[in-house]
């Protein structure tokens, strides 16, 4: 039933491809040049691929047949590209329907819109017009560079963005200290409303799940510590163990963590959203200092609950350690406390607590920022996101380590 | 007009019947009866929060329907081929344009073409910086974001989108809301040239009394939970409903029909 041959050649005196397809009226064929009844007979159940046929003599014509919609030319499109420098006459006495899809085909085969004009058929006319109004569509396509010189240009590109990167990060930081300062000499331009939200959805509600974590990671140090300590005989050093690494360490760094994946993530999906929103801008215009309004609840919210978490984290880490070594090894929970006192100095509790403050600006302070920097899309707003989580969590670890080793260096 | 012949010219395109729609106790719609005719340039006008935009929801199946039957191209709505078969014949554009925020306005284009047709990659792009062209946009706002347009040619891009598949049935929804005079009069000729060189039915939410005078064959008030009226502008004038008298009565509407004339 499909006719799909492709004759070519500059002898022959015809090619054609195309596929006819069957219709309630009977076979399409190209030699029933005289059933033109099919043709205005389309219904939308029943529609017929595009088909295309060419004759040189007496003359270059072009015979479509079946209907030209955009759903229907698939069996047409591999003769676009075949550009035809002759003007072509047009016969659409075979065709069904067309629209612009189909008339701009045509228009690409017979070499113009113009060559539409005149067919004796009105659709195709004003569809002309159209094609011919919305002019010959041209590719501007611009073309990245490649090889060495690419790869020199994206290394360029990169390396400018770092600084540009840097060097926002250090005008957010200045505006961050400008602002906070101005808040600590001036405290009745502090927005106490979003300021105690803040602290409830930073802090409060993140309570159970910093608990829960910490304690699972107490547990298994436990756990770890006491097999390996009993094999040497020193079981209850594991109370030792536990305290300084949850105390020190993990309590902090769980709970810093938790905020980042928390509250950084959501401080820039919300400012990130007003931006899109153009609510900033309203700000901007009313004379609200984003600053004031935006950033300084949030950074004040998640530095006056962080050591709240961490104080939270630290307990809970302990409850696990305590847990599991009563459990494992029998140490009841009064001698693991008093143990705990006795060996475990406080000085590794206020070490831990003296990061929150710094991890807790830097996490709220990298949140608002990546928020701030959202540009209209949902595309950047998600890129601005991840970021902030990203870069929060990165640098939570990245500072853990250098505290550790000024620690070090203190000799505390 | 010779119609490009889809054999079922005698089916109005959208045919509604008794429709109710409700948001819990708060009833939007009641007994509704509207129909859509082949080839013309409907209007819907009402207050805000009669429930134009809920209507024009409806009959795109976002929402379920609360009772009644709505009919396009002779298939029930509540029938699965019937959906199919709207989202292959009918374009929408939204009120913001309700473009994809993420692809370029020509990726944006290429969008229905990539969904519901096989055909080259060229050549889809071919076809999407026309309809780009036709709606009267730079080749160049092509490879811009949705972002970087200004609301006008975001509008224009949007209908660049919804004529992309040569649509049966248009649905604009305020398609004039917040342009320039100038560029809603441009708009109001884009749409009557699209309908007048592809044949299509044009279903329209707008408050402009400009584009109900100069493009508009009917107009449907909303009013009351139903369709208070329906007819030609000439008609509505004369009609003695007080929201219509004051809508089509007042300053706006007269100089709007001086304008005409």
């Amino acid at each position: 039933m499909f006719v799909a041959e492709a004759l070519r050649g500059p002898g022959l005196a015809a090619f054609r491809v195309g596929r006819f397809g069957c219709r309630q009226a009977g076979m399409w064929s190209l030699s029933m040049v005289t059933d033109q009844a099919a043709a205005n007979e389309a219904s939308p159940d029943r529609r017929a691929p595009a088909g295309v046929e060419w004759q040189e003599h007496p003359d270059l014509r072009l015979i479509a047949s079946g209907d030209w919609i955009v759903t229907q030319l698939s069996g047409v499109t591999g003769q676009l590209g075949a550009h035809r420098t002759e003007r072509a006459r047009l016969d659409v006495s075979h065709m069904g329907e067309v629209d612009t899809a189909g008339a701009f085909a045509l228009a690409r085969l017979t070499g113009g819109a113009a060559a539409l004009r005149n067919s004796g058929r009105d659709d195709l006319d004003r569809l002309a017009e159209l094609i011919e109004r919305s002019g010959e569509p041209e590719a501007p396509r611009q073309t990245r560079p490649h090889g060495l010189f690419g790869f020199f240009v994206r290394t360029g590109e990169r390396v400018e963005t770092l600084w540009h990167e840097a060097y926002g990060s250090m005008v957010f930081a200045g505006r961050l200290t400008l602002t906070l300062g101005h808040t600590l000499a001036a405290p009745r331009r502090l927005r106490l409303t979003p300021l105690f939200a803040m602290m409830e959805a930073v802090g409060v509600n993140a309570l159970p799940i910093v608990f829960t974590m910490t304690f699972f990671i107490g547990a298994v140090i436990a756990l770890v510590g006491a097999n390996l300590l009993t094999t040497l005989g020193v079981s209850v050093f594991t109370v030792e163990l536990v305290g300084v690494a949850i105390l020190r360490e993990f309590g902090v760094v769980i709970a810093a963590i938790l905020l980042a994946g928390r509250s950084a993530s959501s401080f820039a999906a919300e400012l990130g959203s007003m931006r899109m929103n153009q609510e900033t801008h309203a700000m901007q215009v009313m004379g609200v200092d984003r600053f004031h309004a935006l950033v300084v609840p949030r950074v004040l919210a998640a530095l006056l609950m962080m050591p709240i978490l961490t104080f939270v984290a630290d307990i809970g880490g302990l409850v696990g350690g305590l847990l599991v070594s009563w459990i494992t090894m029998d140490l009841s929970p009064t001698f693991f406390i008093s143990r705990l006192i006795e060996t475990v100095e406080l000085r590794h509790f206020w070490i831990g607590m003296s990061k929150a403050p710094f991890l807790a600006l830097l996490i709220a302070a990298i949140g608002c920022r990546q928020g701030l920097l959202v540009e209209g899309d949902t595309q950047s707003l998600g890129r601005h996101v991840t970021a902030a989580v990203v870069h929060a969590i990165f640098l939570i670890i990245m500072f853990d380590a250098i505290f550790a080793v000024i620690f070090m260096v203190l000799d505390l | 007009m010779s119609d490009p012949g889809n054999g079922d010219a005698a089916v109005p395109p959208i045919c509604v019947r008794g429709l109710r729609t409700a948001f819990g106790e708060h009833v939007v719609h009641e007994d509704l009866d509207l129909d859509v005719c082949r080839g013309e340039i409907l209007a819907v006008v009402g207050g805000s929060g009669s429930g134009k935009s809920v209507l024009l929801n409806t009959i795109l199946g976002l929402k379920e329907p609360d009772g009644g039957a709505i009919e396009v191209f002779g298939r029930d709505l509540a029938d699965e081929k019937a959906r199919d078969e709207l989202e292959r014949r009918a374009g929408v554009l939204f009120q913001n344009g309700a473009l994809y925020s993420t692809l370029t306005v020509i990726e944006n284009v290429e969008a229905p073409f990539l969904e519901h047709v096989r055909l080259p990659p060229d050549f889809v792009r071919d076809l999407a910086r026309l309809k780009i062209g036709l709606v009267g946009l730079e080749a160049s706002a092509g490879d811009k974001r949705p972002a970087d347009l200004s609301g006008g040619m975001r509008k224009r891009a949007g209908m660049a989108r919804a004529i992309a598949l040569d649509p049966d049935l248009l649905f604009l929804d305020e398609p004039t809301a917040g342009l320039d005079p100038v560029g809603a009069a441009s708009f109001d000729t884009l749409v009557r040239d699209l309908r007048d060189a592809m044949g299509l039915t044009v279903f329209m939410i707008t408050h402009d009394l400009d584009t109900i005078y100069a493009i508009c064959d009917r107009v449907a008030v909303l009013a009351d939970r139903h369709v208070a009226a329906i007819g030609p502008v000439a008609e509505m004038e004369r009609s003695d409903h007080p929201w219509i008298r004051e809508f089509f009565g007042g300053p706006r509407g007269r100089a709007a029909r001086e304008k005409q004339s």
